[in-house]
């Protein structure tokens, strides 16, 4: 994944930093609270929205069991339509086959479609290097790029800032990327869209190569889908002469007749609509309509280590919807920017630490990142169940022996509680000692009475109140 | 009915009166009660921090505990969640790592007795109104796991309705987790505080005296924020207050 993340500190860390951070705990709040309800609502307008859930699951199950049949087929597909496929089996390999093409147009500057895989990757700084200027055309993509800030939100990257805030980087930075922000601009949304506007047609009429992503890719036609709420996607997909996209190669769909169910469960679940603004498909090229030139380039990037992981394979079912960070407690008072990752939330959790391994500390933090409280498999529309996929990840960071002092303390405890007569001394213990308990702990407890009082321990364990009362 | 109390290590060790209150509710309902002593704990704290492992000695013993009885109660959704959810999977890892099936035989064996005590009330005895009396303004936390692995529903709120003297006051944001999450209250403790803030900031809010939940570690920790903060309101598990009657009415400790 893109180097911007690289040295951050684990989750804990950052995550006890963005809760001092009042301002952004308010943002955060009002905005996934805002997304929750409206997505609420938009959800129990389908009387078969199970089932739904249920036909999106059951499709991408299949799909990712006989992933490489149909990525055969996909690439047939597109190669048939006119496109050229291109395989990439890491970030390295994919930013290379980009640039590349970049520079076989003669070109120096790219318009980009909001995009995960390209973040993921880090393409925009990859194509920096060598002399290519990628702009973000997507609103809050654009806040991020400009601000020179990190996303934050799979949807809503920019879900940390405010509108003064925003305002105040349009005002400030416009200028340095293209046409500059107009004069007395203020912070009302109509104004501050407006200004996007301007300074993005710029973009959109002078760019001669797009870069994009993809919702979905039709094994059976060669067919790309890019679903989207502002028009830019369409205008990046439509004008420029070339068309390059990345995409992850769990994106796959067999057929056509499956984005029946897909477009139903993403608007819905991610922004709440019945149906997106922008829904545009392409097919190869076509003489005199689009782009003349198209290239798919296929990333795997840890994904068929994923895939061979039978109970976390269930995250490549993931449609990027956000709907499980909208909903989860921890994103919403840590934000984003804690997860170290451009995947947050519930899903960055689980998918982040099996793209890129559990071997650095944040990524062997991640799996921990939650309270397990299931809010995000309640709203998953194709249910993948991140609780049960957290503990599995659990369990590879304990297995690699990360934590000396937890795994004594289990191992201590397992052998009290597999010994009823122990476990019985013990309470007993604590139960004639307990007028020298401390109110505060030292070590690894102090984090809990920093903040907490412990529980007072009674005289006497319920065991031996049964044993008096009920001989 | 062989009716075994499964009381959990937390209530053993650290809220007896849960359990003795579980167990007086249930006989004053007739039912016939026996607590196992062969029990510890069902193991949720080390399979949820990734010790698998670790949990099978106690899946072997939970289910050798409770071996022989129709039905097994405990006060606890996190509990029995794990006993329901996690103890097949525990057992079918097992056997799909080589070792034979008898920890999966004994955990299918065990799980469909097992129930969380509102489980047990409405949908075992049948009963909602179980003859308690509670003259107090009461606000109720449905415990994340009880609420989405056992899909315990308005169980929890019909009793609670049924109950003489009581006052129901709807908690705002109540089926947000509170932030204990067993380790994650260690492990990330600041998101965990600012998850109990807002949880008591939400209850109190309310103006009941009491804080109700199903689940004492929930409520052991947000219990250890209100008292540190201090003030008039209190945890108390739901059992309390279904045992509580008339005659023989709740005080507080």
């Amino acid at each position: 994944m893109t180097d911007t993340f690289l040295g951050m500190p684990a989750f804990p860390q950052a995550a006890a930093e963005a809760v001092r951070d009042g301002q952004l705990r308010a943002n955060l709040r009002h905005a996934t609270h805002t997304i929750r309800d409206k997505r609420a609502r938009a959800v129990a307008e389908l009387s078969d929205w199970a089932e739904l859930r249920a036909a999106g699951k059951a499709i991408k199950d299949h799909t990712l069991r006989h992933l490489d049949r149909y990525l055969v087929q996909l690439e047939e597909s597109v190669t048939a339509a006119g496109g050229t496929v291109h395989w990439a089996a890491d970030a390295e390999e994919a930013n290379r086959i980009v640039a590349g093409l970049v520079r076989a147009t003669g070109e120096t500057e790219v318009v980009k479609v909001k995009s995960m895989a390209t973040q993921e990757i880090g393409l925009n700084e990859a194509l920096a290097a060598e002399g290519i200027t990628a702009y973000e055309t997507d609103l809050a993509e654009l806040i991020v790029q400009l601000g020179d800030d990190r996303p934050s939100h799979i949807l809503v990257p920019a879900i940390h800032r405010n509108r003064a805030e925003i305002r105040e980087i349009f005002a400030e930075r416009m200028a340095a990327w293209g046409r500059p922000a107009p004069e007395g601009l203020t912070d009302t949304p109509a104004e501050l869209a407006e200004a996007a506007r301007l300074h993005l047609r710029e973009k959109f009429l002078r760019a001669q190569v797009a870069i994009s992503g993809a919702n979905f890719m039709v094994a059976e036609t060669g067919t790309l889908v890019v679903v989207e709420s502002e028009g830019n996607g369409w205008m990046c997909l439509t004008l420029p002469r070339a068309l390059i996209s990345v995409v992850g190669i769990e994106k796959v769909v067999p057929t056509w007749r499956d984005l029946e169910v897909f477009l139903q469960l993403l608007p819905r679940s991610s922004t709440a609509e019945r149906m997106n603004p922008y829904t545009s498909l392409w097919t190869g090229t076509t003489e005199g309509d689009g782009p003349s030139e198209f290239h798919l380039v296929l990333l795997d990037n840890g994904r068929t280590a994923a895939l061979a992981d039978q109970v976390g394979r269930q995250a490549l079912r993931c449609i990027r919807c956000s709907a499980c960070l909208n909903v989860c407690p921890v994103y919403e008072r840590a934000g984003g920017h804690a997860y170290g990752s451009v995947y947050p939330g519930p899903i960055g959790a689980i998918l982040t630490p099996q793209l890129r391994g559990t071997a650095s500390p944040v990524d062997a933090s991640l799996p921990y990142a939650s309270s397990l409280c299931g809010a995000c498999y309640e709203v998953c529309p194709v249910a993948i169940d991140i609780p049960e996929v957290l503990v599995h990840l659990r369990e590879r960071v304990a297995e690699q022996g990360g934590h000396p002092a937890e795994r004594a303390a289990i191992a201590a405890a397992g052998y009290v509680l597999d010994h009823p007569a122990l476990l019985t001394a013990a309470e007993r213990l604590a139960g004639r000692t307990r007028a020298l308990h401390p109110r505060r702990l030292p070590g690894p407890g102090r984090a809990w009475t920093d903040t907490r009082d412990l529980p007072e321990v009674p005289a006497e364990p319920f065991r031996d109140w049964w044993r008096k009362n009920r001989p | 009915m062989r009716v075994a109390l499964f009381a959990t290590c937390v209530n053993d060790a650290l809220f007896p009166a849960t359990a003795v209150a579980t167990v007086r509710l249930l006989e004053r309902l007739g039912v016939d009660v026996d607590f196992p002593p062969e029990q510890t704990c069902c193991g949720q704290p080390q399979y949820n921090t990734g010790y698998r492992r670790a949990c099978e000695p106690l899946v072997r013993r939970t289910a050798r505990a409770f071996a022989g009885y129709d039905h097994v109660v405990t006060p606890s959704g996190s509990c029995a969640a794990m006993v329901r959810d996690n103890y097949p999977r525990i057992g079918a890892r097992a056997a799909a790592e080589g070792r034979g099936t008898e920890l999966a035989d004994a955990a299918l064996a065990l799980t469909p007795r097992v129930h969380e005590l509102t489980e047990f009330l409405t949908d075992v005895l049948g009963v909602e109104d179980v003859g308690a009396y509670f003259p107090h303004a009461v606000t109720y936390h449905p415990s994340c796991h009880g609420l989405r692995v056992l899909g315990l529903g308005n169980r929890p709120l019909r009793l609670l309705h049924a109950v003489r003297g009581l006052e129901l006051r709807e908690l705002p944001g109540a089926e947000e987790c509170c932030g204990f999450g067993g380790t994650f209250a260690v492990k990330n403790a600041a998101v965990s505080a600012a998850m109990a803030e807002d949880k008591i900031a939400n209850a109190l809010r309310t103006d009941a005296r009491v804080l109700c939940g199903a689940d004492n570690s929930c409520l052991l920790h947000l219990g250890g924020m209100l008292r540190r903060r201090g003030g008039a309101l209190r945890p108390l598990h739901l059992a309390e207050i279904l045992a509580s009657t008339e005659e023989d009415p709740w005080r507080p400790a």
